[in-house]
């Protein structure tokens, strides 16, 4: 069985390319454009891995990382998390909050896509 | 007629009430909790009024009018200079000064001679004067008991004896409870301050029944004054006894703080600085309260005993007996009793001491018995000598009121007293602010005014008694008219006291002065000079420590502690001074400069200054400083108070410097922050669309397989995300331009109008595009701006451009409206779109703060439009903004200022 | 002592406004009678009352020293 992404992104050309990269790969995808819709998606699709991007409107991804992982039946969700901002210390905040790893953007789609699949432990 | 027994019932329950305040007020003291407050530290001032204010005030009013008021007005004046009288409490506190004459005798080199020079001046002063109590006591016990005598005997005893006993009891238990004088009587004050209150009341109560009860008031009293030729003359000011006024009212200037007992209460008895705020106005309160009625009191006598052989100085007591008002009389024998007592307790106090220390001590440590007993606690033959010498003051009072009876002598001592007092005036005041006054003119200055007093003063005085020849007054010593002691140098028409005053004030200030600038002071008077006049500078134990040179032994100066305090008193102040060292065991005290001038200050509290300095000399071997080196250290310590002056000012602008440096260092740090967020800002916008980009073409790049319309897709996406790049690079350079300033201007003359329609024009396809409908209200011509009109081009195509980009399309609407007022040109630019809440309409024109928040409605902007408008606009002067509300629409306009105002 | 202390300046310079008005020649100013009183009785007591008001205002004034 396929695992299933949420991709979680307010910039609707990088949410395009995402779930082209990663349908083709195999993946299920499933897509929201803010913080209160991504947590809604969440709850319906049940993601294995959420690609969760930080600067968007209503909430941040730091916001919805911290209420995921208040969560005890989503022990397993995966979350990595992307931001255009890349300095150390908004890195540190992330992984600090939870996050199972982070990438900066513009990321190298070889490295996402390896990332995503060391994370979710395919081959 | 009143009971004898009951009068001295009364007055035995009086003196009861005054031992229990006493004891009351030491019980509180020892506990700690002190009742001496600001008010009862005023009203002991009250000391002041003696019986011969209580009775002689309205004596001297039958015959000088309104210039008994000169005692009470010079206190009064004298009060006000507070900086003097808070300076001589600061220099006793630190130097632990009991007396007047320690304080001179301090002053001028810790001096054995001078203190007994003072000494023997107060004694020969005062002591008739505490005589002069003992007669008014007397003297009214006899009005009250009509002429009987005054051999009132109990027990075989005369009442005036029996008070002396009573009141040698009274300050014995009270006045020498402690060794250390500086240790302060608190029972004693508190008893002294109800005393002024029954002394104000019971004269206040006389004044009120005779003006009121016995005449219609002050204004009847005075009109049937004026209906008398001699009364009238007595209440009219005389500018011929213009100098006698002056005169006295120096003298009671003088007095209130020279007199031993007035010294006593101020200075010694003080508790704390801040209650002399106090005192300044309630105490010439107190003052004219018991003054109002003097006057009325000696009118109403004149008139009423019109006639009648009556002293006046009984007035306070015959008024109200003539008219039947016994129990008034009572009240105000017991006002006179507690005047009378009052003076002699505090004055006995403090002449005990002077006399212990400074005439007793002196003897004492040269004696060779003292010497034999060298290992002897003393401290209790120290109070002995104290209680001794209170008893032999209030016995030699007796005696010479016994002696004196109602001699001229007696009767008018208490202006003589305060002229013998007037002679510290030079040596206490000079040495407090001039540091060039020495020993030998102090005791010069004493001396002349002395001698001169005695001679025209004190001698005439017995003269007039008859107890030596009345030849030399009139004819002058010698048969030399140019000597009599009355007119010395024919200097005649000033009453005796004035007369005495003048003189003896020009002998003493000569002789201080003359004899000062002659005579070069030794180490320590040099040193104390200026511990003195700058005790406000100094603080002590810099001065003390500085001007000590030698070595002793701890053990040899605790040893002299326990000797003169006794060995409890002196281990409890040795624990007290170590622990403020910081040290938790006494005997650990080094034997240092410090130390020494602490056991010196302890003795000069017990025993006085003088002596004490002459007792540390015994066990310490000083280094002799001499006096070059002494005023070398005093010079330098002059330049390290001037140069720690300057250092504070240094450390002062230093720490504005810092603070200033703080200032903008937060103010740089705020900045760094804000630019720090800054670029993170635009990082993150550059890298949303490079991110696009880049994921994008690497898709494409290594999957040739994609399908073509995907492909096309893609490639469409990459070339707007690389174009959105292109106008967010070119914006953020324009910005940095114009906040940098360096952006360049083409200003011209233009039509404002005119430009907003070009605006349009170049937007329609826009509008269109969106079937947004665009109304507008912009006139033909004009108005004319002087501004780049590129720059106001791309500030209206970026409202115009917000706004369709906000509406929706098919019913979206904007309106531009152009108009002129108030110097201004504006163009707003309305839409009915979703309207901005409050909080967005303040954060709309900051950098990178975009509109629209879904991510269907995302505006392809850069967030940089509006901030780059706003510097636009207000590089010109003009202003932008919004009016809006949520749901409601927005409209965005901007002003910028006309060419010249409309026709 | 750095700085003068402002409370006994002022009170001191009310006890040299004091000395000129309650000695000579100022004192032979007030003549005649008010209801009877003398003129000088009543000038001397309000120059004595008024420097004892002032006195007491500039002394109790709050944080003074």
């Amino acid at each position: 069985m396929a695992h299933k992404i949420l991709i979680v992104d307010d910039e609707p050309n990088i949410v395009i390319s995402l779930e082209f990269l990663l349908k083709k790969e195999g993946f299920e995808i499933a897509i929201a454009g803010d913080g209160d819709e991504a947590l809604a998606q969440v709850a319906a699709f049940n993601p294995d891995l959420v690609l969760l991007d930080v600067m968007m409107p209503k909430k941040s991804g730091y916001e919805v990382c911290e209420i995921l992982r208040l969560d005890p039946e989503r022990a397993k969700l995966l979350i990595l998390m992307l931001t255009a901002k890349g300095r150390d210390t908004e890195v540190a905040k992330g992984l600090a909050i939870g996050a199972d790893a982070y990438m900066t953007k513009p990321f190298s789609t070889k490295e996402l896509i390896a990332k995503v699949k060391s994370l979710l432990g395919v081959a | 007629m009143l009971s004898s027994w009951f009068v001295a019932l009364l007055s035995a329950a009086y003196f009861a009430l005054l031992f229990a305040v006493a004891r009351f007020g030491d019980a509180r003291a020892d506990s700690g909790r002190s009742i001496i407050s600001a008010n009862v530290y005023a009203l002991s001032l009250a000391v002041y009024c003696t019986s011969w204010t209580f009775f002689g005030s309205v004596g001297r009013a039958t015959t000088g009018g309104l210039s008994f008021l000169t005692t009470y007005l010079g206190p009064t004046l004298m009060l006000l200079a507070a900086g003097v009288i808070i300076k001589m409490i600061r220099i006793s506190k630190t130097y632990r000064i009991t007396s007047i004459a320690d304080f001179i005798a301090s002053r001028y080199g810790k001096s054995q001679s001078l203190a007994g020079l003072v000494t023997v001046i107060a004694v020969v002063g005062v002591v008739p004067y505490i005589a002069l109590q003992l007669k008014a006591i007397a003297a009214s016990l006899d009005v009250l008991f009509a002429g009987s005598g005054h051999a009132e005997f109990f027990w075989g005893l005369d009442s005036a004896f029996l008070i002396v006993i009573v009141l040698a009891l009274f300050t014995i238990l009270f006045g020498t409870r402690h060794l250390d004088a500086t240790e302060r009587h608190e029972g004693m004050v508190a008893a002294i301050a109800v005393e002024s209150v029954v002394k104000l009341v019971a004269f206040v109560a006389v004044g009120l029944f005779v003006t009121y009860g016995i005449f219609g008031g002050f204004s009847d009293l005075f009109a049937k004054a004026a209906a008398s030729p001699e009364l009238a003359q007595l209440l009219r000011p005389d500018p011929a006894r213009a100098g006698n006024w002056t005169a006295l009212l120096l003298l009671s200037a003088l007095a209130i703080i020279l007199l031993p007992r007035q010294f006593q209460i101020i200075v010694v008895e003080n508790v704390d600085e801040s209650h002399y705020r106090r005192a300044v106005w309630l105490f010439p309160l107190y003052l004219l309260l018991i003054n109002l009625f003097v006057l009325p009191l000696a009118i109403g006598g004149l008139l009423d005993f019109n006639g009648q052989n009556v002293n006046p100085d009984t007035f306070v007591l015959t008024l109200p007996l003539a008219h039947g008002a016994n129990a008034l009389a009572l009240l105000a024998f017991m006002g006179g009793l507690s005047a009378a007592t009052g003076m002699i307790i505090v004055e006995t106090i403090a002449l005990s001491t002077m006399v212990c220390n400074d005439l007793a001590m002196p003897w004492l440590l040269r004696s060779r018995w003292l010497r034999t007993v060298r290992r002897q606690d003393l401290s209790g033959l120290l109070i002995g000598i104290r209680r001794a010498a209170i008893a032999l003051i209030l016995v030699l009072g007796y005696i010479y009121f016994r002696a004196a009876g109602e001699a001229y002598a007696l009767v008018s001592i208490g202006l003589i007293s305060q002229a013998a007092v007037a002679q510290f005036a030079p040596a206490l005041f000079g040495g407090m602010y001039w540091k060039q006054g020495t020993q030998a003119g102090a005791v010069a200055g004493l001396s002349a005014g002395f001698a001169v007093w005695l001679y025209t003063l004190l001698l005439p005085s017995f003269a007039k008694s008859g107890w030596i020849g009345q030849e030399f007054v009139e004819r002058g010593l010698f048969g030399w008219s140019w000597l009599q002691p009355q007119a010395l140098f024919g200097l005649s028409g000033l009453d005796e006291i004035t007369h005495c005053l003048w003189w003896s004030l020009l002998a003493n200030i000569a002789a201080y002065l003359v004899v000062s600038l002659l005579t070069r002071p030794d180490a320590v008077a040099a040193s104390q000079a200026e511990r003195f006049v700058d005790i406000f500078r100094h603080s002590r134990v810099d001065a003390d420590t500085r001007l000590w040179r030698g070595k002793t032994s701890s053990a040899a100066l605790v040893g002299l502690l326990e000797r003169f305090l006794g060995a409890a008193r002196a281990n409890q102040q040795l624990a007290a001074h170590a622990q403020a060292r910081g040290l938790a065991d006494w005997r650990e005290l080094p034997a240092d400069a410090a130390f020494v001038h602490f056991a010196e200050a302890e003795l000069a509290g017990a025993i006085g200054s003088a002596s004490a300095r002459v007792m540390v000399a015994s066990v310490a071997q000083e280094d002799d400083l001499g006096l070059e080196e002494v005023l070398d250290i005093l010079d330098e310590a002059t330049q390290v108070r001037a140069y720690s002056r300057e250092l504070e000012m240094k450390q002062q602008a230093l720490e504005a410097a810092t603070a200033e440096l703080r200032s903008a260092n937060d103010r740089l740090r705020e900045l760094d922050k804000m630019k720090d967020d800054f670029i993170s800002t635009v990082t993150h916008e550059l890298r949303t669309p490079l991110t696009s980009i880049r994921a994008l073409s690497e898709m494409l790049h290594e999957d040739p397989e994609i399908e073509a319309a995907d492909r096309t897709r893609f490639l469409s996406i990459i070339v707007n995300e690389a174009e959105r790049l292109t106008r967010l690079i070119n914006q953020i350079l324009d910005m940095a331009k114009l906040e940098s300033g360096r952006a360049e201007w083409a200003t011209s003359e233009f039509d404002f109008g005119q430009l907003a329609r070009e605006a349009m024009d170049s937007l329609y396809q826009l509008f269109r595009e969106k079937n947004v409908a665009l109304d507008y209200d912009v006139p033909e011509h004009g108005p004319l701006v002087l501004a780049d009109r590129d720059r106001l081009m791309q500030v209206m195509i970026n409202l115009l451009s917000n706004a369709v980009k906000f509406v929706a399309g098919d019913d979206g609407r904007v309106v531009v409206k152009v108009s002129a007022a108030d110097g201004l040109a504006r163009m707003a630019v309305t839409d009915n779109g979703p309207g901005l809440t409050a909080e967005e309409c303040s954060v709309v024109f900051e950098k990178f703060r975009q509109g629209g928040n879904t991510m269907t409605d995302k505006p392809q902007g850069t967030g940089l439009g509006l901030p780059i408008s706003r510097q636009i606009v207000e590089y010109f002067g003009g202003n932008l903004g919004v009016e809006s509300q949520p749901g409601q629409g927005a409209s965005f306009f901007f002003t910028v200022p006309l060419l010249a105002p409309e026709q | 002592m750095r700085r003068a202390n402002p409370v006994r300046q002022k009170l001191t310079a009310l006890g040299l406004l004091g000395m000129p008005l309650l000695t000579y020649p100022l004192l032979a100013l007030p003549e005649g009678h008010l209801a009877d009183i003398p003129a000088s009785y009543l000038y001397l007591f309000a120059v004595w009352a008024g420097l004892i008001a002032l006195a007491a205002l500039v002394a109790e004034q709050r944080g003074a020293k």
